[in-house]
């Protein structure tokens, strides 16, 4: 599987990353390498949307669904769950990908989305997601899946990656073309 | 090419298989694929750990989550669930990648992919997740999906790959680069 890496967009202070170029017809498949995305303020989520083409704002239509596995550093809880809160029922939110997100100067998320076909101008997009960070209550290990679909048939050309509250205040976002 | 194929490390009745160059800070991210692990011993876990840039023995801090899905060869079972048996709060022992006692029947083996992000790093703990496919001994397909960190800001420069008894029988372990 070729993957050819296109850009890197890195956070310092950041309100949001925003991808405005390098998404269209010449990839099917594109992914998106998170890594160690650090939020300024505690327990706030991280999450991506969308913009397409000839559109303006980042605020497409998702329905999504989100699971997580959890085990606590202390070892005294466990989980694998649905979250509703972080799902979409053609919401135009940022999608989750994480939430309650520990603040700690050692901890952050990191994760790898893949959307699919993105130039199309047929079908919807899908996209999945997953990654892993530590929750901001009782030092969990959360362990995320997050997959939905754009719901337009509009190509998409642009990204944006934010934390629900406060900056990025560090991280990078690798941005490959599969195929 | 942003997957650059770093090293291929191939086992023949070896008791681990320990990767001590290559993972440096080139990468952001580095993919481990284990195909076709084989283990000597019946109903036995395909495990790894890490060792810190300067540090001794495979044996560094981890938190992590793991569960699974199953079904038996005779249609019967079908479970998706957490799997208390795998997950590790602090622990120090090999974490398990693949959730399933793998059999060791000449044609049972697992195969999986796992991602360390940023293990150069010096400021973050180090997330990883992985996703992988085996033959339990119990003629049961057992899908396993893993995610954790290792609670230590030191960069993590070596990696070991083991069944928790005896040899892996064969198996060849493929290290890239995502860059």
């Amino acid at each position: 599987m070729p993957l050819t890496y296109i850009s890197t967009t890195t956070a310092s202070g950041s309100a949001s990353l925003d991808i405005t170029s390098g998404i269209d017809s010449t990839y099917n498949e594109y992914q998106f390498h998170m890594v160690n995305i650090h939020p300024a303020t505690d327990s706030t989520a991280f999450g991506f949307q969308f913009n397409a083409d000839g559109g303006s704002g980042f605020n497409e239509t998702i329905t999504s669904t989100i699971f997580k596995a959890e085990h606590n550093e202390g070892d005294s809880g466990t989980g694998l769950g649905y979250h509703t809160a972080s799902d979409q029922g053609n919401g135009t939110a940022y999608q989750r990908v994480s939430y309650d997100m520990e603040i700690d100067s050692d901890e952050a998320y990191s994760g790898i989305l893949t959307l699919y076909a993105p130039s199309s101008t047929t079908y919807v997009k899908h996209f999945v997601a997953k990654g892993n960070y530590i929750h901001h209550s009782g030092k969990y290990s959360q362990n995320t899946y997050v997959a939905g679909y754009i719901n337009t048939t509009s190509a998409i050309d642009e990204i944006s990656f934010k934390m629900e509250s406060g900056n990025i205040d560090a991280g990078s976002i690798h941005m490959y073309g599969v195929g | 090419m942003a997957l650059t194929l770093i090293s291929t490390h191939t086992a023949s009745a070896d008791s681990s298989i320990d990767i001590t160059s290559g993972i440096t800070s080139t990468y952001d991210s580095y993919e481990f694929h284990m195909v076709n692990m084989h283990p000597a011993n019946n109903n036995v876990n395909f495990t790894f750990q890490v060792n810190a840039d300067g540090q001794s023995g495979f044996n560094e801090t981890i938190t992590s989550t793991s569960f699974r899905a199953y079904l038996k060869e005779d249609g019967t079972g079908g479970t998706l669930g957490y799997d208390g048996g795998a997950d590790q709060a602090e622990g120090t022992a090999y974490q398990r990648i693949l959730s399933t006692g793998t059999g060791s029947d000449n044609d049972q083996c697992v195969s999986g992919v796992m991602t360390l992000f940023a293990p150069a790093s010096t400021t973050y703990v180090k997330h990883f997740t992985a996703v992988g496919n085996g033959t339990d001994h119990g003629e049961y397909e057992v899908t396993s999906y893993m995610g954790g960190y290792i609670n230590v800001t030191a960069a993590i420069d070596e990696i070991s790959f083991k069944f928790d008894s005896g040899n892996i029988d064969a198996g060849t372990i493929k290290m890239f680069g995502v860059s």
